[in-house]
């Protein structure tokens, strides 16, 4: 544990490149055609017709199918009505068709598949695909969806699919000396893996194998059963490389569903890998909500009562029904020990790209809305705003702490992270020397910006990982895992926990992970549940392992077990206190009558984890221009025991970029029909190499006592942690101004803005 | 029309449609998956190769305007084995995580060393801009292609 480890994962992708679907070569996919799905170019409109005689006519045209060829499937099943706390299910009045029934609900949702024998030809033969539309009045925005003027399912009665709402008690504010409340807009963004959807598909002699780009084999092979009408033995999915996830890309989505279905009918093994604009309108998308926020306290800084008001944008369907303003919620009063807190919210459909996790799902709004609060609080009373946190934080002996929105936070030090990560930042210094540049009226000004964070990872403990490791007679392990890689080294990761376990090095170790006929129960990857559930599972099995193994090692060397020990240096099962005894693991898997040894387990984990952390953002603001420049960004980001520094730190980059890509550039925008305006890449303003600077990145572990790792996640904090840091430190920059708050993403034009109206407000 | 390319040292003739981009060409004729498709506008650098030496996207450049020419992707890197000063320094400095976009990262920082053997930061950050990566946040990636710079020095 804590050794850095460079990736056994890198050499192959880094000569031959990785595997993903698109570049599967299987003997079953030899003969596959090309899937191209034809995409509704309206937001909101009823079908009147589909034509496809144009379309099958083309040179290559295998079949052209619709709505209407899906008659083996049944539908999906109706909805409970009553929402209990978990994500709802597909269905009911809300149902999400595979390909659209009479109606399309936002622009990029699939209408008919064209199969070809290749690409080329699926593009040109879904242009010929004529499908009628009569346009329908657009709901867009949570604002509008709420106000029920339109409606996205008529039988449904409202745009508004999920309720928990707000206690209004204003009994806490009236209370205080000092009450803010500010509106935010946390924007919607793009998931943006590098590699889009893909997925392959073939059926022979009953069984249907899939290969898909997906966090979740097991998740998938589950939705998938449920929705062909398949026993899930009769699936087959596999996971190959893929090529970055970011929550997009939990389970499975009904473009894969479609194409497992069209391989089912037609016999034929079929492929699709999404193109980017495809991608732009068709993957879910992140974040999407309307936050009303009030904050109140007395002028020495104490905070004694928040209130947050959420319109979560569920876009047109529900892919995960409440979960996202369910999580922002209960993280609402983040590391603060508030006396009165209140938060709830309305999910409403809209006539958009759905919206479902990305990294974060849920918590970087709850983190940018408290964070961006407690600025306001502070400028308002006039103190700095580390001081305001230092004054408010859940003290340490408080810990297991109780919030008021029901979380149950395991272990924190929120203070020393601030302190960590103010002194590693030199917050004194940065604040004079953006008092130097206030005084000679630089034209550039800078910014420092706080959000100190606590997070949920593994928001569902109970449903734990598994993890089978096998040693054979040849001393080498194979460790087949529950959860799924898509960058974020787990092979590397699993292969240390063996070897610190065992003693057998980490050459000697091949995991296999996303393949549901060698490991038919998983779970997978999302809400940074990786090491702390699937490594503690692979710790687990490790144990039983040895445990079994001592057992023959005793008997091979007709010792009491109680004598005998696995020197985990050498790998070499000896007598306690007699060094000429010596047994290899091959020697001792080779005693079992199968020839090998194996423990197979699942783990789960009593709660959830809360990791925590302090980021400091320091930005220069240009005040002619408006434009923002990332100069520093600082993190104390302390998840837990840490197993290999390398990968933590890689995913506190890659986390932090996130971050700061929804903090100062990226949004995806509608115009007033609900037509996309940022579907390609020249249009979406993806964050590259120049809009950032190095990180520095200072170290913290607090350990969980809830997993024998003593490891919390990672994936996400990094994104959770940036964003509002970096959004205080641009209203920071051009706080002596009298501005308060600006919106993300802090866009020269909207910085821009924002000044020249304080200047022309401070010149009336 | 027919094409003839010369890919990692060696010759591939083919017969294909006029509007064949270089990279279905490299994926399908020449059956080398390495290089990417990220996007459908020159945006993304997912699929940079070597063309005669220099990073081109492969997404905008017609098989048929590649002929004649030699083609260099990510496979034709490493030299007996050996991977080459850049990939290594992927390998060290931790410069990859899915892996997607790593070989138009690895072939543009080729290229960028190329032209400028001792770059600062601010030049790799720059020479970068049209290479997007989402999981490192191009940190180590940076790294990488300093600590390379460093050794091929």
């Amino acid at each position: 544990m804590g050794t850095r480890v460079i990736r056994t994962e890198d050499p192959r992708l880094l000569t031959a490149g990785g595997v993903y679907v698109d570049d599967l070569r299987a003997p079953e996919l030899s003969a596959a055609a090309r899937l191209t799905f034809v995409r509704s170019p309206v937001a909101h409109a009823r079908i009147t017709g589909i034509d496809t005689s144009e379309a099958l006519s083309e040179p290559g045209v295998i079949a052209v199918l619709t709505v209407r060829d899906m008659d083996d499937l049944t539908p999906p099943p109706p909805s409970s009505g009553e929402w209990d706390g978990s994500p709802a299910p597909l269905g009911g009045p809300w149902a999400e068709p595979l390909l659209a029934v009479d109606t399309v609900r936002f622009v990029g949702e699939p209408v008919a598949v064209v199969i070809t024998d290749n690409g080329y030809q699926g593009e040109d033969a879904a242009d010929l695909v004529v499908v009628d539309y009569e346009p329908l009045p657009v709901v867009l925005g949570p604002a509008a969806a709420v106000a029920d003027q339109t409606l996205l399912f008529p039988a449904a009665g409202t745009n508004i699919a999920v309720v928990n709402p707000v206690p209004t008690d204003d009994a806490p504010f009236d209370a205080c000396d000092v009450v803010v409340e500010q509106e935010i807009v946390n924007q919607r963004v793009a998931c943006l893996p590098m590699e889009g959807r893909a997925a392959a598909a073939g059926y022979e002699n009953g069984k249907l194998t899939v290969w898909a780009s997906s966090q979740n084999a097991q998740v998938s092979r589950f939705i998938l059963a449920g929705a062909l009408g398949m026993e899930p033995d009769q699936i087959r999915v596999i996971v190959p490389d893929v090529g970055g996830g970011f929550g997009a890309k939990i389970g499975i989505d009904r473009e894969t569903i479609t194409i497992a279905w069209a391989a089912r009918k037609i016999g034929r093994a079929l492929r699709w890998a999404e193109t980017r604009s495809e991608n732009l309108v068709g993957m879910t998308q992140g974040r999407a909500q309307l936050q009303h926020i009030k904050i109140g306290g007395s002028r020495d800084g104490r905070i004694l009562a928040y209130r947050i008001d959420v319109i979560q944008d569920a876009g047109a369907y529900q892919r995960i029904g409440g979960l996202l303003p369910f999580l922002t919620c209960l993280m609402a009063p983040g590391v603060y020990d508030i006396p009165d807190v209140q938060a709830g919210f309305r999910q409403a459909v809209t006539n958009t790209t759905p919206i479902a996790a990305y990294r974060g799902a849920g918590r970087p709004e709850a983190t940018a809305a408290i964070e961006r609060a407690v600025d306001l609080f502070a400028a308002e009373i006039g103190m700095d705003p580390a001081e305001v946190r230092r004054r408010n934080f859940i003290a340490p002996d408080k810990f297991p702490f109780q919030t008021k929105t029901g979380a149950m936070y395991d272990t924190g030090h929120y203070e020393e992270a601030l302190d960590k990560a103010l002194a590693a930042a030199g917050y004194t210094q940065l604040r004079e020397e953006q008092r130097r540049r206030r005084d000679r009226g630089d034209p550039k000004q800078l910014g420092i910006g706080l959000s100190s964070y606590v997070e949920i990872t593994a928001p569902d403990p109970d449903a734990g990982e598994t993890a089978k490791i096998e040693v054979t007679d040849n001393g080498s392990v194979t460790v087949y895992t529950g959860s799924s890689a898509h960058g974020q080294g787990h092979h590397t990761a699993w292969a240390m926990l063996v070897q610190d376990e065992l003693g057998i090095p980490m050459d000697q170790v091949t995991v296999i992970h996303g393949d549901t006929d060698l490991i038919p129960v998983g779970v997978g990857t999302y809400g940074s549940r990786s090491l702390q559930l699937g490594g503690s599972a692979v710790h687990k099995a490790a144990i039983e392992v040895k445990d079994e193994a001592r057992q023959h090692a005793a008997a091979m060397l007709e010792a009491a077990e109680a004598d005998v020990v696995l020197d985990t240096s050498t790998g070499l099962w000896q007598v306690r206190g007699d060094p000429d005894t010596a047994l290899s693991w091959a020697q001792v898997a080779g005693h079992t009558s199968g020839g090998s040894l194996i423990a197979d387990v699942s783990f789960t984990q009593e709660r959830p984890t809360f990791p925590f952390g302090t980021h400091v953002s320091v930005v220069e603001v240009d005040t002619e221009t408006g434009q923002v420049k990332m100069l520093r960004h600082v993190t104390v980001d302390d998840a837990g025991t840490v197993l290999n520094p390398v990968l933590t730190e890689g995913q506190r980059h890659g986390g932090i970029a996130q971050g700061a890509a929804q903090a100062l550039l990226e949004e995806v925008l509608y115009d007033v029909d609900g037509n996309p305006l940022t579907s390609t890449l020249a249009d979406y303003a993806a964050i590259s190499a120049p809009d950032l600077p190095s990180f520095e990145l200072a170290s913290s572990e607090t350990p969980t006592d809830l997993n024998p790792l003593g490891a919390k996640g990672i994936g996400e904090a990094g994104t959770i942690g940036s964003t509002p840091a970096i959004q205080n430190a641009v209203i920071d920059a051009v706080s002596h101004l009298g501005i308060r708050h600006i919106d993300m993403p802090a866009t020269p034009q909207r910085v821009w803005t924002a000044i020249n109206e304080a200047w022309k407000a401070s010149n009336q | 029309m027919k094409v003839d390319l010369t890919v990692n040292g060696k010759e591939i003739t083919a017969d294909v449609e006029d509007r064949l981009l270089l990279v279905h060409f490299l994926r399908d004729v020449a059956d080398l998956t390495a290089t990417n498709i990220g996007c459908d506008t020159t945006s993304c650098g997912a699929c940079t190769v070597l063309l005669d030496g220099e990073s081109v996207k492969s997404c905008t450049v017609l098989a048929a305007q590649a002929s004649g020419h030699e083609i260099t992707t990510v496979e034709g890197l490493a030299s007996n084995g050996t991977m080459h000063p850049v990939q290594q320094a992927f390998h060290e400095q931790h410069g990859l995580q899915c892996g997607f976009c790593t070989p138009g990262m690895v072939m543009a920082i080729v290229s960028l060393l190329k032209e400028n053997p001792h770059p600062t930061e601010e030049q790799v950050r720059i020479g970068l801009e049209g290479n997007l990566c989402r999981c490192t946040g191009y940190h180590n990636i940076v790294r990488a292609a300093l600590a390379a710079a460093e050794v091929s020095s």
